[in-house]
């Protein structure tokens, strides 16, 4: 009976006010910005910092500063900002340095090569990726020493000596186990060719590089700018990537005395500063050398970097190679791997990628860190801008300033480009569950 | 039958086996031998070639010339120098110099780097957005390029002393540097710094004690208030007993240039602010990974034990992320050491510039001045790692 309800509900309830709003713009702003006093102090902190810093700097670059004119004229006054006509002007030595305007042809081959070999080689997906290596790391390193050089190089005697023992001892070394009658010779024939493969390619380099082409020869102290800012760069991350890898491996290896030299290597170059590398470098090894043997200025700082990132390199991997556990090592010791098998099929492959990140990190501090060659009279793109202030025809208060950010950003570029690149590839890699 | 001579059930030949070729020991001993060869036949030559090489150019050898008379100015020294002092005492100067921008460097560089990095993890979209604007333009541009923006491009481009730009607290920043007043210490300032000494270590014997007391009858002691107070008062007090003995020396402008207070030099000014900038973003980075490391699970439980949030962070968070941070940390230090060498490039006399730049122009003995600098970044990087690696096996965690 309706009597034995207690209670009836004769008007509607009360509407309840609406939520806060916790999607739209609204409430992201609430919920990131405003949640609490604390919270929004902070804001409005950040808001007065961005105030003072961000529209001085974009008067300075944009709405003040000066993209036309030919001498300093243009940028002299009381409210100038950035003088983007210096760098204008300035710009191709920014690129070339020094080298001689009718030939820069042939530096822009070689960039385009560059880029014809590289992004190919980053895209995952496009096909040919050792033809692409190859094409990479011995075809394009030969063509653009000729190019930039202009070819025609003595390659002395010595070197063809030095080759043909090289050629011997690897032999010798591949042949031990039949002369000793350990295995039957026939079971070293395929190892013994295979063995000749790269002196094969060495010779056919050598011979590749003393062709005339009648190309001028352009000497290296007339290259700078991002040509050399490149070079060394390239040169660096080409030759620390295998000799950091080996050196971890020498550091992890089972023989004592290897591992010592690999420890003694690897702590003495990542424990002093690169410049006194390169004072090393520029100012010693030429004491170290036989009186007839001279190395170019370029190649000098080449070695030290080279050295210097290398030994970062071996600390990368080896994190890497400690990081595998033991049953990967002992997995292929049982299928009866040799050492070099071991490493190269099954230890290697899964290292590096477990240090992709540590590796490009060490490339962008490579990068970064060729900007001291210039400490020893190099002139890299950071270089050719500090000689270029020195310009009375346009010396101006804000000239420095304009310089740097412009050398600034073109390293930025690159530097944040790779660190990104790099995540895209760890993410790709990733196959942890997801 | 078809089957061969060898037959399945027989055993292969025992002499392929037992080789001395695929015994490990003496495969060891084989490629170990090759290496020292190797090692060494590069040693000699290098050797050899240097000795010849020096002898021609008559180049002397040995440390003889540390005690000769350098005849250069130094335009910073912190112990007493003149042209007349040996090369010896001009290395002690550089290698100072390398010393003072290095640790103070290294202190700024954890202050502003602690707080980015902490900004990077904050609730607040807008600050971790300034966060990560600093951390990512300014870890992408080479140091070098930063040193020549600040002393080139802001320092050199300053109005001269009589434009002075003051900054508050008597601090002035001009072409020439940045101006500081100096403390005089006037008569009886002794028991201030002796008030101030007495503080440090009551604080340290309160800490203590503190925990002790605690560790035994669980019963609490606010040390913080009291070690604030004790800092801050002591000296305070002594200060007006003595009877106001610390006076400060403002820089004033007397005809063309600023007269008293400390000047520093802008090359320093450049040099400090380039380094702790850019080693506070990497600093940055690292703390923010070391807090990331710390899982979620700690936080949840600890509130779950009833712990308070603050007490949270101070107890379970930051001591586990510590762990995870000081190793970086450490490495970051030795290697703003190190980037102080770049100094040489704008003109601050630290070692490299001092020691490897004039010295080695003036004598021309080039292996020993490079080595020398060489071994004085080496013993700092190796005491470094020596103190990491007992840091690291002093709180690694123990797992069964």
């Amino acid at each position: 009976m309706a009597s034995s309800v207690a209670y009836v509900r004769t008007e509607p309830a009360a509407t309840l006010p609406p939520p806060i709003r916790v999607g739209g713009v609204v409430g992201w702003i609430r919920e990131n910005l405003f949640s609490g006093l604390g919270n929004t102090v902070l804001t409005l902190l950040a808001l007065y910092v961005i105030w003072v810093t961000v529209p001085p700097i974009i008067e300075f670059l944009f709405v003040d500063a000066v993209w036309e004119g030919s001498d300093r004229e243009a940028c002299v006054g009381p409210n100038v900002g950035a003088c983007w006509a210096f760098v204008e002007a300035r710009f191709p030595q920014y690129i070339y340095g020094r080298y001689p305007i009718e030939e820069r042809w042939r530096v822009d081959i070689v960039f385009a090569l560059l880029a014809i070999g590289l992004i190919p080689m980053a895209i995952p997906r496009a096909p040919f990726k050792r033809a692409n290596a190859v094409f990479l790391l011995v075809v394009l390193p030969v063509v653009s020493l000729i190019l930039l050089n202009g070819g025609d190089f003595d390659v002395w005697l010595s070197w063809w000596i030095m080759l043909a023992v090289g050629l011997a001892i690897a032999e010798a070394i591949v042949f031990l186990p039949a002369l000793l009658g350990a295995v039957p010779f026939s079971d070293r024939l395929r190892p013994a060719l295979v063995a000749m493969v790269p002196f094969a390619v060495l010779a056919a380099v050598f011979v590749v590089l003393s062709i005339d082409f009648g190309l001028m020869e352009v000497e290296t102290a007339l290259w700078g700018g991002l040509l050399v800012t490149l070079v060394v760069a390239l040169c660096g991350i080409a030759a620390s990537l295998p000799i950091g890898i080996l050196l971890a491996l020498g550091r992890r290896s089972d023989l004592p005395l290897v591992r010592l030299f690999s420890v003694i290597f690897i702590e003495f170059w990542r424990g002093v500063p690169l410049i006194t590398i390169l004072f090393m470098s520029s100012v010693m090894l030429p004491l170290f050398l036989p009186d007839d043997v001279s190395f170019d200025k370029l190649l000098r700082a080449l070695i030290g970097v080279a050295m210097f990132a290398s030994a970062y390199m071996a600390e990368v991997v080896r994190g890497g190679l400690q990081a595998m556990p033991k049953g990967q090592y002992e997995g292929a010791d049982a299928l009866g791997l040799g050492h070099w098998q071991k490493m190269q099929l099954i230890i290697l492959p899964q290292a590096l990628k477990h240090v992709i990140p540590g590796i490009v990190n060490t490339f962008i501090g490579l990068f970064k860190d060729t900007s001291l060659i210039l400490i020893v009279g190099l002139f890299d793109l950071l270089g050719m801008v500090k000689l270029s202030l020195v310009d009375p025809k346009w010396a101006s208060p804000v000239t420095p300033a304009t310089g740097y950010i412009f050398a600034g950003f073109v390293f930025w570029l690159f530097c944040f480009g790779m660190s990104r690149y790099s995540i895209f590839i760890e993410r790709r890699l990733d196959r942890s569950g997801r | 039958m078809a089957v061969h001579d060898d037959g399945a059930g027989a055993a292969p030949a025992p002499a392929r086996r037992n080789s001395i070729i695929y015994d490990p020991k003496a495969r060891g001993l084989f490629f170990q031998t090759l290496v020292v060869l190797g090692v060494g036949f590069f040693l000699y030559e290098a050797a050899s070639n240097a000795i010849a090489n020096l002898q021609r150019q008559n180049i002397a050898s040995g440390f003889g010339f540390l005690d000769e008379t350098a005849g250069f100015e130094i335009s910073q020294t912190l112990i007493a120098y003149s042209p007349t002092s040996t090369y010896g005492r001009a290395f002690v100067v550089g290698l100072l110099n390398t010393l003072l921008v290095a640790v103070v460097g290294i202190a700024l560089a954890t202050v502003v780097g602690f707080i980015v990095g902490v900004m990077r993890l904050s609730k607040n979209w807008l600050i971790r957005q300034i966060a990560t604007a600093y951390v990512e333009v300014i870890r992408n541009v080479p140091l070098l390029l930063q040193l020549f923006f600040w002393y080139f491009a802001v320092l050199k481009q300053l109005p001269g002393p009589r434009q002075s730009i003051p900054l508050g607290f008597g601090t002035s920043l001009n072409i020439r540097g940045l101006y500081i007043p100096a403390p005089v210490l006037g008569p009886g300032s002794g028991l201030v710094i002796a008030a101030f000494v007495v503080a440090v270590v009551g604080i340290v014997v309160l800490a203590r004690w503190a925990k002790r007391r605690q560790m035994a009858t669980g019963e609490r002691f606010p040390v913080l208030p009291v070690s604030v107070a004790l800092f801050v008062g002591l000296p305070l007090l002594a200060y007006f007993v003595a009877g106001r003995p610390i006076t400060f020396e403002i820089p004033e402008l007397q005809g063309f240039n600023l007269q008293g207070g400390v000047q520093i030099i802008p090359e320093f000014v450049a040099l400090l602010l380039g380094l702790a900038m850019y080693t506070a973003a990497f600093i940055a980075e690292i703390v923010r990974a070391g807090i990331l490391a710390v899982s979620k699970g700690q936080t949840e439980a600890a509130h779950a034990l009833g712990i308070k949030p603050g007490t949270t962070l101070w107890l379970v968070i930051i001591p586990q992320a510590m762990r995870v941070i000081i190793p970086p940390l450490t490495s970051q230090y030795l290697n703003l050491t190190k980037n102080s060498s770049l100094a040489v490039a704008i003109g601050y006399p630290d070692l490299v510039s001092v020691f490897a730049g004039t010295v080695l122009n003036q004598t021309g003995q080039a292996v020993e001045v490079i080595s020398l600098t060489m071994l004085v970044y080496l013993v700092i990087s190796l005491l470094t790692s020596a103190f990491m690696n007992w840091f690291n096996a002093h709180v690694a965690l123990v797992e069964r």
